[in-house]
């Protein structure tokens, strides 16, 4: 029903969604989740036509909308700040969207719309005075009084108490599974996801995956330093091992610049010497392309490279500051901590087994 | 205001203004009424065609006038209220100059612009009524405009409604309020009009006002020009009193935060670029008519005459700023810090505007001609006048800010051991402060610009510059008219040059809007 | 905020003191200057006072406020408080005004006994002194007239004519005397209830009205400095005469000319205005305008007969002036009483 194809996203020079293709079936909810600044609700204002992409299309029902106003597109969005109109009472916000309709359909229509969402009692309501969580639900109301064929939900649950959010959570799920709506509902909470959502789908996921390929030990060089050795008291970016036999080195591109690189070694696991074993060693990412989930790609694909060659261990000496991203893509950490005496940093060894 | 801050001080607040406002408003009126209320006069009025003919000019003169300036004035409050771009000062600056300006000027700027076929013509009056008015409609309705968020309209977008149902459903009747308060304020100047009409009007256009002044100054026919006065006052008190009772009496926004952004279409750089285009060349055309037509007349500008009724009128507008702006600013204090319904002492506020500037001329000129209180040639009567005019102005200003002051404010002061003095002092002064500098501003340019009351009450030795302009104009010669348009070049580029400084420190003081 | 406050208190008293000192110009102290308040077309040769300050030690300083009526409708305003103290320029249109608004004081001049006696018929009082007189009539332009190969109107009824259509501009007799002028000669002509239909029709026929005099004859007048559309204007009877003298290259044939039977008889007085200071010295100036010498002065300065019978009338002004036989003139007490209603009237045929 909503497919969207390479769309890439500038804000003032600045690339915020590389490439993003998504496709969502008719009926399904699918939650987009993923760290603040990521351009979620970027993403749906584009998919409302609010904003305009770089480049990229955007197909409901089969039809190309990428060039169509916001207003023939049949996409509704309920705001994160809800958009209520100040002049209009309850009522008329909702039906704000009926059109042809004479004026007992109408009215009958918005009572239907505010019994799903539990306000059947405050339809003369001044919006004004309405609380956070009634607010939430005629802003529900009111974008779906179109029945619009794609519902656009942009952070529903975001600053209401916690016994709100519990209640509007379970109304909005049961809301959303009694009618055939495609949804795109798009949260920072991981639980709110998982929720209501027939899929969840992380934002920067979404992007191009990008190419990794071999290459050379002269080529990754520059980066190293520039990422590793910046900051430290070493100036020498190279390794004993870098041209060793079996020494492989992965690297994504942007364009002609190289933006991330990793080199694997065939290399004895400390703990355990009797199964073969890779080392990962000068993972960097280029700073401007950070958490763009590029470490993961290479991580991927220099898994991938020790699976092919039969390894049974994939480890690394891990920086401290960088735990968190070994410990999320499923190594542990092992041993005590350790000092580096070419960058004078605080180590662990961290280690993943991969059976073949 | 259920609870006053400084419960005994509103009715001793209210005592001079009532004496001034008795002496020299009241009494005058009382006057007019006394002398003119027969109702033989009054028949004699209504039945005379020439009369009904001008009533029907005044009337719909001012519905044309209006209805163009707000077609004309949307545009512009819609481009310097949703967006930020260079030149967006400057051209606020430029449009709200015309209404800065002495009618007198504004109607010689266009004098100096119109081929000779428009002058006299009811065009050439209503041109000057939109050019003077647009400046009126755009600050009044900005702040509101500026205020909307454009995220409803985008919600309004996602719920099918498009750019003109949006308009019309949600921009529209967000604006309104103010819409209507700026459109009936342009209504009653354009009903009251006098400077635009005497000197674009030629002897065939007139209007209510300007037949006050005929009848009594070219006429000698004072009963005559009582009893329009009197029709006149009427006709306003109705208008005034229903919009009074149809609008709720809102105290404007004293802070407001604006949504006005960077413009990010093509189609918005397009409205920008021409609309902005076409109101400068509206207001700076007539600059660069007046000016042009000036050039003899510099020399001459630097007489002792000119120079010393520019002394006058800097002069008045100083003491008629002062005085107005003090007796302004005790009713609204008086209004703020009471407890009664404020209504009631707004509609008296009001009063002045009901009564136009040509009838408190008139009213100050045959009241006080007998001596002890032969006041009428007095110099001081002039300012005085002035200052009548511009109290309704300073109330409008001053009462808003008074009544926003946070009364958690004074409280604080209060705990920390303040009399409710001292609390004045410390918490509601400072705060009003920028509003008394605004009134003092305004009423100045009120006083210098001022022509109606001053028609009546100006003497050879004490001309003010618009009445010198109007003098110079109405001799035939080229170099009189020179003068004329110097003075008015003058008047205009310091009107632009003073709001467009206005309008810089405002904005570097101010975070919102 | 201190400074503030310190400016402003600077600014009240500058403001005061200034207010104050112009007022008190004329202090008891020091000679006499009396103020003459004049109209526009009060143009006396330059330094026409000098003998009269050497004989009394009284200096005369010349205020013009703009047209007769105007002045007079200030001066009535003012009446009893007046801005000046002698008030040149009242003519018989506005006297009816004048007495209304008791703006004068009474005084018989010196040289009364110079005049001729009807002169005085409308002054029993001697409220005001006569100090000139001449007419209002229709002048046009000859060369104009001569090129488009038309006879110019002799008569008020010509102008009606289709033949002389849109060619007429008059001053409005609201703000203008000669206009008020002209006017009154058509309620003479055509009398109470004809006059009405004779300015439809000359509306119809496209007649101009302007504010005030100096705008129809100087701008909008083709004859005249101008150099106009319109080749017919109300002026006065004297008017080719000042053609003649002003004209440059000089010529000897007076370029415009007057229609004998469309004038209107004015005299013009000079009056002590009450609530002056210097009442002696008023009158003395009253018996000098009357005199001999200023008299002279008149016809080549101002284009009006002197009414002191023995003043020179030079040659050159006489020669270029026909003075009607019989001008039109109504009675100031009719003109009184019907003014306003008159000129209301007029307003509303003409600008329907």
């Amino acid at each position: 029903m909503l497919r969207i194809v390479d769309l890439t996203i500038h804000y003032a020079d600045e690339v915020i969604l590389d490439a993003v293709s998504l496709e969502v079936g008719t009926g399904e909810v699918v939650s987009l989740v993923g760290p603040s600044g990521e351009g979620k609700t970027t993403l749906l204002r584009v998919i409302a036509g609010i904003e305009r992409a770089e480049s990229g299309s955007v197909f409901v029902d089969g039809r190309d909308v990428t060039a169509v106003p916001t207003f023939k597109r049949g996409i509704g969005l309920v705001f994160q700040d809800n958009q209520l109109f100040p002049h209009l009472n309850v009522a008329e916000n909702v039906a704000y969207g009926l059109r042809g309709l004479s004026k007992n359909q109408k009215s009958q229509r918005v009572s239907e719309l505010l019994q799903l969402v539990g306000l059947a009692d405050l339809a003369t309501r001044d919006v004004a005075v309405l609380s956070g969580g009634e607010a939430k639900r005629v802003a529900v109301a009111r974008s779906l009084a179109t029945n619009p064929k794609v519902l656009l939900l942009d952070e529903p649950l975001s600053g209401l108490d916690t016994q709100l959010h519990d209640r509007l959570l379970s109304d909005l799920a049961q809301l959303l599974a009694q009618r055939n709506t495609t949804v795109v509902h798009v949260t920072h909470d991981r639980q709110e996801a998982e929720s209501f959502a027939d899929r969840i789908v992380d934002i920067r996921s979404l992007h191009r995956t990008p190419t990794v390929v071999q290459l050379p030990t002269e080529a990754i060089l520059p980066l190293r330093m520039a990422v590793l050795r910046d900051g430290t008291p070493s100036q020498d970016p190279t390794y004993t091992q870098d041209n060793a036999p079996g020494c492989v080195h992965l690297g994504i591109f942007d364009s002609d610049t190289l933006v991330a690189c990793s080199s694997w070694i065939p290399q004895e696991w400390p703990l355990d010497g009797s199964k073969p074993a890779i080392q990962l060693k000068g993972m960097a990412v280029a700073k401007h392309k950070q958490s763009h989930g590029l470490g993961a790609h290479l991580l991927e694909a220099g898994i991938k490279h020790a699976v092919a060659h039969n390894t049974h261990f994939v480890w690394a000496r891990a920086r401290d500051s960088a735990l968190n991203f070994y410990t999320r893509n499923g190594f542990h950490v092992y041993g005590e901590q350790f000092v580096d005496e070419a960058t004078g940093m605080a180590h662990h060894l961290v280690m993943k087994t991969i059976t073949p | 205001m259920l609870v006053s801050p400084y419960p005994k001080t509103s009715h001793w607040l209210l005592v001079v203004p009532a004496l001034f406002l008795a002496v020299f408003l009241a009494l005058p009126f009382g006057v007019i009424v006394y002398r003119g209320a027969s109702i033989d006069a009054f028949v004699d009025s209504i039945t005379n065609s020439n009369l009904q003919r001008v009533a029907w000019f005044t009337f719909w003169q001012t519905v044309i006038s209006t209805v163009l300036t707000v077609v004309f004035a949307l545009p512009v409050t819609y481009i310097v209220s949703r967006f930020r771009f260079r030149g967006r000062n400057a051209l606020l600056a430029l449009i709200t100059a015309p209404f800065l300006l002495p009618t007198v000027v504004v109607g010689t700027s266009l004098l100096a612009l119109l081929p000779q076929q428009l002058h006299y013509t009811a065009i050439s009056i209503i041109a000057a009524h939109v050019l003077f008015n647009v400046a009126v409609v755009v600050r009044v309705v900005m702040p509101s405009w500026a205020h909307i968020s454009p995220e409803l309209a985008y919600a309004a977008h996602t719920l099918g409604a498009s750019t003109f149902r949006t308009f019309r459903t949600i921009t529209f009747p967000l604006i309104r309020p103010a819409l209507g308060f700026a459109t009936t304020a342009v209504a009653l100047f354009c009903f009251t009009s006098f400077g635009a009409v005497r000197i674009l009007g030629g002897p065939a256009f007139s209007t209510l006002e300007t037949e006050i002044y005929f009848r009594a100054v070219q006429l000698g026919d004072l009963d005559g020009a009582v009893a329009i006065s009197l029709i006149q006052t009427l006709f306003l008190a109705i208008v005034l009193y229903a919009w009074m009772r149809w609008t709720r009496t809102s105290s404007t926004l004293a802070v407001v935060h604006s949504h006005a952004a960077s413009p990010s279409r093509t189609s918005h750089w397009v409205a920008i670029i021409i609309v902005g285009f076409a109101s400068a060349t509206a207001v700076i055309a007539p600059l660069i008519a007046v000016a042009y037509r000036s050039a003899t007349g510099w020399s001459q500008v630097w007489s002792r005459s000119t120079a010393s009724s520019l002394f006058v009128s800097v002069r008045y507008a100083i003491i008629s700023a002062i005085i107005a702006t003090l007796i302004g600013t005790c009713i609204a204090l008086a209004v703020a810090y009471s407890t009664t319904s404020t209504r009631v002492i707004e509609l008296i506020t009001s009063l002045p505007l009901m009564i136009s500037a040509v009838t408190i001329g008139l009213g100050v000129l045959i009241t006080f001609d007998t001596s002890p209180y032969a006041f009428r040639s007095a110099w001081w009567i002039t300012p005085i006048a002035h200052s009548l005019i511009a109290i309704p102005l300073v109330v409008r200003i001053v009462l808003p800010l008074v009544q926003t002051i946070p009364q958690s404010l004074r409280d604080a002061a209060a705990t920390l051991g303040s009399r409710p003095r001292v609390q004045w002092l410390t918490v509601d002064l400072p705060l009003m402060r920028r509003g008394i500098a605004t009134a003092l501003a305004l009423s100045a340019a009120v006083s210098i610009g001022e022509f109606g009351a001053t028609s009546f009450l100006t003497r050879q030795s004490n001309e003010t510059l618009p009445v010198t302009i109007a003098r110079l104009l109405s001799r035939p010669g080229e170099s009189q008219h020179a003068q004329a348009y110097a003075l008015a070049t003058l008047f205009f580029v310091f009107s632009i040059g003073a709001v467009f400084i206005a309008e810089v420190t405002r904005n570097k003081r101010n975070i919102t809007s | 905020m201190k400074r503030f406050t310190a400016l402003a208190l600077a600014a009240i008293l500058l403001a005061a003191c200034s207010g104050s000192s112009s007022e008190t110009e004329q202090s008891t102290a020091g000679p006499v200057t009396l103020k003459l308040l004049a109209h526009d077309s009060f143009t006396p040769t330059e330094g026409i006072f000098d003998a009269f300050t050497e004989a009394t030690g009284v200096m005369v300083e010349i205020v013009r406020g703009g047209d007769a009526g105007e002045l007079l409708t200030k001066a009535a305003l003012t009446a009893g408080t007046p801005e000046g103290d002698v008030l040149w320029g009242v003519d018989n249109t506005l006297l009816s005004r004048a007495f209304d608004a008791d703006m004068f004081d009474s005084y018989q001049s010196v040289n009364l006994s110079t005049m001729d006696p009807s002169l005085m018929r409308n002054i029993p009082g001697h409220e005001v002194t006569p100090v000139d007189f001449g007419d209002v009539c229709i002048n046009y332009d000859i060369a104009w007239f001569t090129d488009n190969d038309i006879s110019p109107p002799m008569t008020l009824d010509a102008l009606i004519n289709k033949t002389y259509a849109n060619l007429l501009v008059v001053p409005s007799p609201i703000s203008s005397s000669p206009g008020l002028a002209f006017f009154l000669a058509t309620v003479a002509e055509f009398g109470e209830d004809g006059w009405q239909d004779y300015w439809t029709q000359l509306r119809a026929n496209g007649v101009l009205v302007v504010d005030g005099w100096t705008q129809a004859y100087s701008t909008e007048f083709s004859g005249s400095s101008g150099k106009g559309d319109r080749p017919i204007v109300v002026s006065y009877s004297s008017s080719p005469a000042a053609e003649v003298l002003f004209a440059d290259p000089p010529t000897e044939v007076a370029p415009t000319g007057v229609a004998p039977f469309t004038c209107f008889a004015q005299i013009e007085y000079a009056g002590i205005l009450r609530g002056t200071k210097h009442k002696a010295e008023a009158q003395l100036l009253i018996d000098y305008l009357t005199d001999v010498a200023f008299q002279s002065d008149l016809p080549l300065t101002q284009f009006v007969f002197p009414v002191n019978s023995n003043a020179v009338i030079p040659e050159s002004f006489s020669r270029y002036i026909s003075r009607p036989e019989n001008p039109l003139s109504i009675e100031h007490n009719v003109i009184a009483e019907n003014r306003v209603a008159w000129l209301d009237e007029w307003s509303s045929i003409v600008f329907k």
